[in-house]
């Protein structure tokens, strides 16, 4: 029973964090075609953009609602006291997926596309920007009572640090929306996109590597566990592999390679999300809540993990299955 | 109690404006994915082409109001940790798990499948296309079984117990059956068929008696007709089941259904109130109709009551529902929409018996159809109406009966909410006029009868070469 009460919530960690860098890693994508459609003012490019997206954006946003579920019935406490301290970026990420949303079919039938391409872009920007300071403050751990509620104030969640954590996402956004375009588009359109790339490899690293200097010297907690010996040696090995990685995605791009670049990204936000998870866990509230505190009674844990577990890999196959339909070029021959 | 820095109130006015902007699109969204099932599976059968126009036609409002569907969805989500922190704490174990269950099962299914759906008639075989139609709709309808399992548990929480201000699930399945699971959930979805139906019904009608595409929509007309015929009498039968398991297990919002002060003794007959202007402050009907004896018949279908219906006075003030006025007519105007549809229905039929619906004919009968235009968008009123009756008739109870709704709010500075509250009305304003403008522009364009079908013999399973986008907007078979 005892090892139970440490597993379950162990596991529902990991299914979680694949929930979440599901959605990272796809809607990422996507809000960064998003962020990246404001750099254009040709009206068809910007429809291909949005092309590019039509049968998946809806796919790729579920997963953020599977992770608020998924949250919220294995560790409702966290679930509680997260999104209580995050109201406002919580807010701004829940408006500027709306207008997003809502900017796919209202675009398509409106005579005054500026709006509703505004619409598009900026709430892509706004829902990153949401994203990156709710990632910022939660890593920085959040203000709670004995009883784990949150008793910071409604701002607690903007300072330097977040702020530093959510430009950088949004340059991850971007370089992974330039390599999936890459990908999806050919000519002039894919040249763009292997220059916005590159630019971005320069911003997101330059961010990253301001996050990875300044985490241990302003976070005791942090800094105990990154020093002590058996993560040590992990710790020193994601920095080089990650510096592996952006040298082939430099390469890649480069040598105007076309699906190896979105690779390569995708390869480096699973690293750096393996490095977060490694920091962060065993808690989920950082410093304060570990995932045993927060979690849900085991028979809760089984109860989802009967029910959403073994879906996961239907949800995976069909999810892949839609990639394969729609494999290919958006480009007509107006862009080739 | 200044109400704007009354973050409790704010809350629970921010929850019932995105809960009832919200229900505006699932309703069309899961009720018309069903019948985009029947039209792709008779032009499979059939093999005629209008039932691939009708699909394709129609599929054009449904993806209109799925994007809104979704974008109001998203904030239902997170607003349990943002505005209910409290609550979320207390009822996550089963809670929480039961929206994980709709985001996995439901949400992904029909996510997933949506795509296809939309984009890949061309890419995909005919009958691969049919499955992803079928997935897209079992998904929508998954989703209503789900959540209303969730909300039904709220209303009769089942399965455990209030521990330490923490809801103990010792049975999960009976939390899941809990008594008022089954009927809610048919309620539901035969109210998402219905709006869905009387709203594709009017449009039609509407093109007929504008002479537009008039065999064409007088097909879309009779299949919602058969359809209809079978709804709207068993949703009127299970909307009195719904109030008869109200009456068992919730009097206090039965009560209020019935603005009812006073209790009446089992045994006996007693009064029901057609019509009446209900006065809280002096806990009494200022004036009032009457159905003498009426009530035993409407809850047990005999004169005299089994059991006592308990009035309103037997309650504290502050442990029944508030606003007794908005329940007692919201309980009306959905009951008597779903007794006019039934009339609809039932006059619509008997003019077919008599043959009044043939392609010729049916152009003549005027008012027929301008009472279908007029039904079209009653269904949604009386959803919200039902809606309301369910949850302000919950009140004060959150969790009925253990978590009051003051205890499940979250403690955040109200001006948080205003702004956020504000922000909602604004958006959702510009969103619902939006939508509003966009779909009568579909509707004013009509269907696209010119659009090829695709074969059903010379498509590969899955299309091995990619098909050529167009630079223009979308894929050029999702254009029309
Ligand atoms: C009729 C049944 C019904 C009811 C009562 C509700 N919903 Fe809903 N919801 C749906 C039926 C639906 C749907 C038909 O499945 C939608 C509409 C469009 C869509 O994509 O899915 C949807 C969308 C939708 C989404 C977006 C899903 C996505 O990204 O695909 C979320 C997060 C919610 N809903 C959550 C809620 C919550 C928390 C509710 C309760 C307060 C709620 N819904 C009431
Ligand atoms: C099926 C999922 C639903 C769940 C789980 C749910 C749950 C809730 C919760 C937690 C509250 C706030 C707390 C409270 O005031 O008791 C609430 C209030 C409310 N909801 Fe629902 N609700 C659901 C669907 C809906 C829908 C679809 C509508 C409207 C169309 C609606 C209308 C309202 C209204 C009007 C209130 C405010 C009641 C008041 O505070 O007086 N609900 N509901
Ligand atoms: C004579 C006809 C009807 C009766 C007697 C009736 C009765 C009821 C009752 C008593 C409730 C409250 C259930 C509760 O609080 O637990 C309810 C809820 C509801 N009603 Fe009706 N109803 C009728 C027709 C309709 C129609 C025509 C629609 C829509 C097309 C509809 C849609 C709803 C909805 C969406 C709810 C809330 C969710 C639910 O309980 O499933 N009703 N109804």
């Amino acid at each position: 029973m005892d090892a139970l009460v440490h597993f379950l919530p162990q596991v529902w960690f990991v299914i979680l964090a694949l929930f979440l860098f599901l959605y990272v890693m796809l809607d990422g994508f996507d809000l960064g075609v998003g962020i990246l459609s404001l750099t254009t003012s040709d009206e068809s490019r910007r429809s291909l953009l949005m092309t590019s997206l039509g049968n998946i954006w809806d796919a790729n946003e579920t997963w953020l609602v599977l992770v608020g579920g998924a949250l919220f019935g294995a560790f409702p406490l966290a679930y509680a006291t997260i999104l209580n301290a995050l109201y406002i970026p919580i807010f701004m990420m829940i408006f500027g997926l709306i207008f997003r949303a809502v900017a796919f079919e209202f675009r398509e039938h409106s005579d005054r596309k500026f709006l509703w391409n505004l619409a598009f872009g900026a709430g892509s920007f706004l829902a990153a920007l949401g994203q990156g300071f709710a990632l910022g403050s939660v890593i920085e751990g959040i203000a709670v009572d004995e009883a784990g509620h949150f008793n910071g104030s409604p701002w607690d969640w903007l300072d330097w640090r977040s702020i530093l954590v959510s430009l950088t996402l949004i340059q991850g956004y971007v370089l992974i929306g330039s390599t999936y375009l890459i990908l999806k588009t050919e000519g002039e359109l894919q040249k763009t996109h292997y220059r916005t790339a590159k630019l971005a490899v320069a911003t997101t690293v330059l961010g990253a590597l301001l996050i990875t200097i300044t985490t241990p010297i302003f976070y005791q907690v942090a800094r105990a566990r990154l020093f002590s010996p058996p993560l040590l040696y992990v710790f020193a090995l994601i920095p080089i592999l990650a510096m592996l990685l952006v040298w082939m995605l430099v390469r890649s791009l480069n040598r105007q390679e076309e699906a190896t670049p979105l690779v390569w990204t995708i390869l480096l936000f699973l690293l750096n999300f393996l490095g977060l998870g490694l920091i962060i866990f065993p808690y989920i509230i950082p410093n304060h809540i570990t995932i045993y505190q927060a979690a849900a009674s085991p028979s809760a844990l089984v109860f989802m993990l009967i029910f959403v577990g073994f879906l996961i890999p239907i949800m995976l196959f069909y999810n892949i299955y839609n990639y394969v339909v729609f494999r290919g070029k958006v480009a007509g021959d107006a862009h080739g | 109690m200044d109400l704007l820095s009354n973050t409790v109130a704010l809350s629970r006015m921010q929850f019932a404006l995105t809960a009832i902007f919200h229900m505006l699109w699932p309703v069309l969204t899961t009720g018309m994915a069903i019948y985009l099932v029947i039209v792709e599976g008779m032009w499979l059968k059939t093999r005629n082409p209008n039932y691939y126009h009708h699909a394709r036609f129609w599929a054009k409002l449904y993806i209109l109001n799925f994007g809104v569907g979704v974008a109001s969805g998203l904030p239902m989500e997170f607003q349990f940790g943002t505005n209910w922190a409290p609550l979320s704490e207390a009822v996550g174990d089963f809670f929480g798990s039961i929206l994980g269950f709709e985001g996995a099962m439901a949400f992904m299914l029909e996510a997933g499948f949506l795509g296809i759906m939309m984009f890949g008639w061309g890419r995909v075989h005919p009958v691969i296309h049919y499955l992803a139609t079928i997935m897209v709709a079992f998904g929508a309808n998954l989703s209503t079984f789900w959540i209303l399992v969730a909300n039904s548990w709220l209303q009769t929480p089942e399965g455990g117990e209030l521990v330490n201000g923490k809801f103990i699930v010792t049975d999960y399945l009976q939390a899941i059956a809990n008594p008022f699971m089954v009927k809610s959930v048919l309620h539901m979805f035969f109210a998402t068929l219905e709006t869905s139906l009387f709203v594709i019904g009017g449009i039609s009608a509407w093109y007929i008696l504008k002479n537009h595409h008039q065999t064409f929509f007088s097909q879309s007309l009779k299949i919602v007709l058969v359809v209809a015929i079978a709804v709207t009498p068993l949703q009127i039968y299970i909307g009195h089941l719904s109030a008869e398991q109200v009456a068992h297990y919730q009097p206090t919002k039965l009560a209020a259904m019935e603005a009812k002060w006073e209790t009446s003794p089992a045994g006996k007959p007693a009064d029901w109130s057609l019509l009446a202007l209900p006065d809280e402050a002096g806990q009494r009907n200022r004036w009032e109709v009457v159905i003498p004896n009426g009530l035993g018949y409407i809850l047990e279908f005999r004169k005299n009551l089994s059991l006592p219906v308990r009035g309103l006075k037997e309650w504290a003030p502050g442990d029944r529902p508030p606003m007794v006025a908005l329940i007692y007519y919201s309980f009306r105007v959905m009951s008597a929409i779903g007794f006019f549809l039934a009339g609809l229905m039932l006059w619509s039929a008997w003019r077919w018996l008599l043959g009044g619906l043939a392609a010729e004919r049916i152009a003549q009968q005027r008012w027929l159809l301008r009472a279908w235009v007029f039904a079209a968008p009653l269904g949604y009123i009386a959803v919200e109406a039902g809606w309301i009756v369910r949850c302000v008739g919950r009140q004060p109870w959150t969790l009925y009966g253990q978590i009051r709704t003051v205890d499940a709010a979250s403690r955040i500075p109200a001006s948080n909410v205003l702004t956020s509250l504000t922000l909602f009305a604004l958006v959702y304003s510009v969103l619902l006029v939006s939508a509003l403008y966009f779909g009568s522009r579909i509707i004013q364009q009509g269907p696209n009868l010119h659009l090829p079908c695709p074969g059903l013999d010379n498509q590969p399973a899955i299309a091995t070469q990619p098909a050529a986008f167009v630079p223009d907007q979308r894929p050029l078979e999702a254009q029309q």
